[in-house]
C-alpha cells in the first residue's frame, strides 16, 4: 500500500499529474514543495490569499493518496483539550457510580485507610486508561495505522500558545500525555497548515515547516481550472469571464475576486444561460464576484469597458491560432 | 555543488532573507533530492525551505536569478573559439592530435583544452570552483571588483594560458598561430566572463551591504537635519519599523490570572459534571488593542522634521488600527482619513499644504481638541504629541492639557528639540511637562522606534 503511495510521489510531474486526475491543477511550485514535503517528511505552511485553493490542496492530496482527511480548524481560544485529547468525565463519572459496589469488593476487608488507598492504587488507572480517552484530531492523526493528511486549518487564528504547543508534534511527530505518555506517530502523517496571513507566525513554527505561498493563478491555469471543474462550461464564456477578472484584481479594491469567486461566477453565468459575457449580466451579477459595497460601486464605472475588452480578448486570440 | 550552494545561501543573508543553520542544512538536503539539473524546480524547492513570508519570496527570487544566472551568457562566444577547431580539420581526431604536437613543445594546460573544446559548462564549474576558492562573495565594494577578476583569473591559471598563447606566437608553426588566434580569444572570454561573475557578486554582497549601512546611518540621524533625497529611503526604514511594532503589538492577548478562580464560570462549565468541578475556571483579563491618538505639529518652527513626523504618523495609521490622526500649525484638522487614502509622500504634501508651515499656536490647537475631538479620548487611549512646544507666546492653555491628561491613559509628548532648549524663548515645555506621563526628546528614528515601542509595551501591560 504504502509503496503504491510512493509510487505516486516519486517526482514533482508524477504528484502535479496525479492531482490533476483529481480536479487539482497544481502549479510547478505547489508539485515541488508537495514532493519535497514528501521526500523530507516534513510539514508544509501554505499562505495566499482566501480562496486560491489553500485548503483544497489538502483535501485533494487526501483523496488522491487515499488517506484519511484529518481537519482541524483553528479559533482564538483553541487549546491542548480540544485539539489533542480529552478525559471521557462523564463516562469516568457513570462508571464510578456504577462500579461502587464492586469498589466496595475490592476494598472488602481491608482494614483501616492506607490498606485501601494502597489496594486501590493496583486499579486506579483504570479510569485513566485508553478506553476514557477522548482523542482529538491532533492524536487521531498520530494514531492513524495507514498514515493520514492532517489540516491544521487556518493556524492564524490560534493564540501564540497553541502555536507553541504544536511545535513537538511538527518536529517530531509525536505528543506527550501525562497520564499515559508520549505517543509517537506510526506513519508520520502528511501535514498541511494553512494561514491566511492575519498575523505573522513565529519564526520556530516557520522553521519546521515547508514554506508554499500560493499567488492567485495566472489566466491560462484559471482556464483550466474553471474547465476542469465545469467541464461544460462554452469555452468562450470561460476565457471571457477569466480575463475579466484578471483585469478585476488588478484594481485597487478591497476583497479581491479569488478563484472560488470565479468558480461561482461561472456557475451562475452557466446557470444563466449565457454564452458570452453581457454588460447587463454582469451588472446584475456584480455581487457574487464583489463582497463589499464599496467595491462594487468603485467598479460601477468601468465595467462596460472591462467587459468590452474581454470580449475583444477572444474574438483575438481564436483569429491568430488560425492564422498561425 | 556544496560551497556555491553555501554561498547563495549567505548571498540570501546578505539580502535580507534570514536563513538559519537549520534551514540551510536542509537546502543541502534538498538540492541533493532535486538535483540540479532543473533550474525551475529547484528554485521552487528551495524557496519553500529557506524563504517563509511573500516578501522573502521576491527576494529570494531576485536573489535566485542574480546568482544563477550564468548559464545562460556562455555558448555564442565559446562555439566560435570551438569552431575554428571543426573548421580546421577532421573535427573529432583534431583536439587529440594537436594535443600530441603540443606535448613536445608545451605542458598540457586544461584550460587551454576546455577553451578550445568549447566546453561551456567546465569552464564554468572551473571558473565556479576558483571563485569559492579566492572567496568571491567576500566582495564588500564595488571598487574591489578589478582586484576580484583578475585573482578569479589567477586562480584559473590564466598565466600559464598567456604564457601558452606567448610560446605559440613565438614557434609561429602553421597550425600555432592559429591555435594562439583562438586561445587569445579565449583568454578575451574568460576575462568577460571573470567581469560579469565578479559584478554579479558585487551585486549580490556589496550591494545590499551599503544599503544596510546607509540605513544604519539614518536611523541614527537627526532628523532636523536629513536631506530630502533620503526621504524615499527613510519611508522604506520607518515602515519596516512600524511594521515590526505593530506585529509585536496588535494582537489581542489575554493573560491568565493564575490563583484567582472565576467561581460563577467554573460552576456554569461543570454542570454537565453534576456540578463536580473538574474543569477549574480561572479569572482572565483580557488586553486590548492600544488606542492611540496622535497629534503632530506641522508648524514652521519644526518644518525640517515635519516630513518625518508625518512619515512616521502615516505608517503607524497604516499598522495600527485604532489611530487617529491630527495635525496642526495654529487650526488643528483631523488627518487620518487623507493618511488612509493617499501614498505616503502625497498624503505628507498634502497635509503640509494644508495646515503645514503657519506660526504654532498651541493653545488654539488645545482649544480646537477639546471642543472637537475630546470624545476620542478615554480611559483606554494613549495621547502622542509630536512637536517642539513652541507656541509663538502665545496662551499655552495648559489647563487643557491637564483636561486630556486627567482623561487619557497615557500622555506622551516627543519632542525633536534636546532637553536644554526646552523652556528657552517662546518654549512652553515646561508649562506642559507636568501633565504628561512621559516627554522625551525624540530626533532619531531609533529614538522614535524606543519610545513607541515602550508605550505599546505598555499599553499590553494595562500600566
Amino acid at each position: 500500500m504504502s509503496e503504491e503511495r510512493n509510487a505516486k510521489l516519486a517526482s514533482v510531474e508524477a504528484i502535479r499529474d496525479g492531482l490533476a486526475t483529481t480536479d487539482y491543477i497544481a502549479s510547478r511550485g505547489i508539485g515541488t514543495a508537495v514532493y519535497v514535503a514528501a521526500q523530507l517528511v516534513k510539514p508544509i505552511l501554505v499562505e495566499g490569499p482566501a480562496g486560491v485553493g489553500k485548503t483544497e490542496l489538502a483535501l485533494t492530496t487526501a483523496r488522491w493518496l487515499d488517506l484519511p482527511l484529518i481537519r482541524m480548524q483553528c479559533y482564538e481560544g483553541l487549546d491542548e483539550a480540544k485539539a489533542l485529547y480529552e478525559w471521557k468525565y462523564g463516562k469516568q463519572l457513570l462508571y464510578t457510580q456504577i462500579l461502587k459496589e464492586k469498589l466496595g469488593d475490592v476494598i472488602a476487608g481491608t482494614t483501616g485507610l492506607e490498606a485501601a488507598v494502597d489496594r486501590l492504587r493496583d486499579q486506579a488507572d483504570v479510569f485513566y486508561s485508553e478506553d476514557f480517552l477522548e482523542p482529538r484530531p491532533l492524536l487521531k492523526a498520530l494514531r492513524q495505522p495507514e498514515g493520514a493528511v492532517l489540516l491544521i486549518d487556518e493556524i492564524d487564528k490560534s493564540d501564540e500558545e497553541f502555536e507553541a504547543f504544536l511545535l513537538e508534534i511538527l518536529s517530531d511527530y509525536q505528543v506527550s500525555i501525562p497520564e499515559i505518555g508520549t505517543v509517537k506517530a506510526t506513519v508520520p502523517p502528511f501535514v498541511f497548515l494553512t494561514s491566511n496571513n492575519t498575523r505573522e507566525m513565529s519564526d520556530a513554527l516557520k522553521r519546521r515547516c515547508l514554506h508554499l505561498y500560493i499567488p492567485f493563478p495566472d489566466a491560462r491555469t484559471e482556464e483550466r481550472i474553471v474547465a476542469q471543474r465545469l467541464p461544460d462550461i462554452p469555452e468562450r464564456l470561460n476565457r471571457q469571464l477569466v480575463h475579466f477578472i484578471q483585469a478585476l484584481r488588478e484594481a485597487d479594491l478591497k476583497k479581491l475576486p479569488s478563484l472560488a469567486e470565479t468558480l461561482d461566477w461561472a456557475r451562475v453565468l452557466m446557470l444563466l444561460n449565457a454564452d458570452q459575457l453581457e454588460i447587463e449580466m454582469v451588472r446584475d451579477t456584480l455581487n457574487v464576484l464583489l463582497k463589499f459595497e464599496s467595491d462594487i460601486e468603485q467598479t460601477q464605472g468601468s465595467l462596460v469597458e472591462m467587459t468590452r475588452k474581454a470580449a475583444r480578448e477572444t474574438e483575438g486570440r481564436p483569429s491568430r491560432a488560425a492564422n498561425a | 555543488m556544496r560551497p556555491t550552494l553555501e554561498r547563495f545561501i549567505r548571498a540570501l543573508r546578505v539580502s535580507d532573507v534570514p536563513v538559519s543553520v537549520r534551514e540551510g542544512l536542509e537546502a543541502h538536503e534538498v538540492a541533493d533530492l532535486v538535483g540540479f539539473a532543473d533550474r525551475d524546480i529547484l528554485k521552487h524547492a528551495l524557496a519553500a525551505t529557506m524563504a517563509k513570508t511573500e516578501d522573502e519570496k521576491d527576494r529570494f527570487e531576485e536573489c535566485f536569478e542574480r546568482f544563477f544566472a550564468r548559464d545562460e551568457l556562455d555558448s555564442s562566444a565559446l562555439d566560435a573559439i570551438a569552431e575554428g577547431e571543426d573548421g580546421e580539420g577532421d573535427g573529432e581526431a583534431d583536439p587529440g592530435e594537436a594535443e600530441g604536437e603540443t606535448d613536445g613543445a608545451l605542458a598540457p594546460l586544461p584550460l587551454a583544452d576546455m577553451l578550445l573544446a568549447g566546453d561551456g559548462p567546465a569552464i564554468a564549474q572551473a571558473m565556479e570552483a576558483a571563485a569559492n576558492q579566492v572567496g568571491v562573495s567576500e566582495v564588500r565594494f564595488v571598487t574591489q571588483r578589478g582586484v576580484m577578476a583578475r585573482r578569479l583569473l589567477d586562480e584559473m591559471g590564466l598565466r600559464d594560458l598567456e604564457r601558452m598563447i606567448w610560446e605559440l606566437r613565438r614557434r609561429a608553426g602553421e597550425g600555432d598561430r592559429d591555435r594562439a588566434d583562438r586561445l587569445e580569444a579565449g583568454r578575451r572570454y574568460l576575462l568577460d566572463e571573470a567581469r560579469d561573475l565578479v559584478a554579479r557578486q558585487v551585486e549580490l554582497f556589496a550591494r545590499p551591504n551599503a544599503e544596510r549601512l546607509r540605513e544604519e546611518f539614518l536611523a541614527e540621524a537627526r532628523l532636523s537635519s536629513l536631506e530630502s533625497r533620503d526621504l524615499e529611503r527613510m519611508q522604506r526604514l520607518v515602515r519596516k519599523i512600524a511594521k515590526r511594532l505593530a506585529a509585536k503589538h496588535t494582537r489581542r492577548r489575554r493573560h491568565a490570572r493564575r490563583g484567582r478562580l472565576d467561581v460563577r464560570r467554573t460552576i456554569r462549565r461543570n454542570i454537565g459534571h453534576d456540578g463536580v468541578p473538574f474543569d477549574l475556571v480561572w479569572r482572565h483579563k483580557k488586553i486590548d488593542r492600544p488606542r492611540v491618538v496622535a497629534i503632530c505639529d506641522v508648524s514652521r518652527s519644526v518644518s525640517a522634521a515635519a516630513r518625518f513626523l508625518l512619515l512616521f504618523l502615516y505608517s503607524l495609521n497604516e499598522v495600527l488600527a485604532e489611530i487617529r490622526a491630527f495635525a496642526f500649525s495654529d487650526r488643528l484638522a483631523e488627518v487620518s482619513q487623507t493618511l488612509d487614502e493617499a501614498e505616503a509622500a502625497q498624503a505628507i504634501d498634502l497635509v503640509l499644504e494644508t495646515i503645514g508651515f503657519r506660526p504654532t499656536d498651541y493653545g488654539r490647537m488645545l482649544e480646537d481638541f477639546d471642543e472637537n475631538f475630546l470624545d476620542a479620548v478615554d480611559r483606554r487611549t494613549t495621547v502622542i504629541i509630536l512637536g517642539d512646544g513652541r507656541s509663538n507666546n502665545t496662551a499655552p492653555r495648559q489647563d487643557l492639557l491637564e483636561k486630556i491628561y486627567r482623561r487619557a491613559k497615557r500622555v506622551i509628548w516627543l519632542n525633536p528639540e534636546p532637553k536644554p532648549f526646552w523652556g528657552t524663548g517662546d518654549s512652553e515645555m515646561p508649562r506642559y511637562v507636568p501633565y504628561c506621563h512621559l516627554a522625551q526628546v525624540c530626533n532619531t528614528v531609533k529614538h522614535l522606534e524606543r519610545v513607541v515601542d515602550d508605550l505599546l509595551e505598555l499599553a499590553a501591560k494595562g500600566a
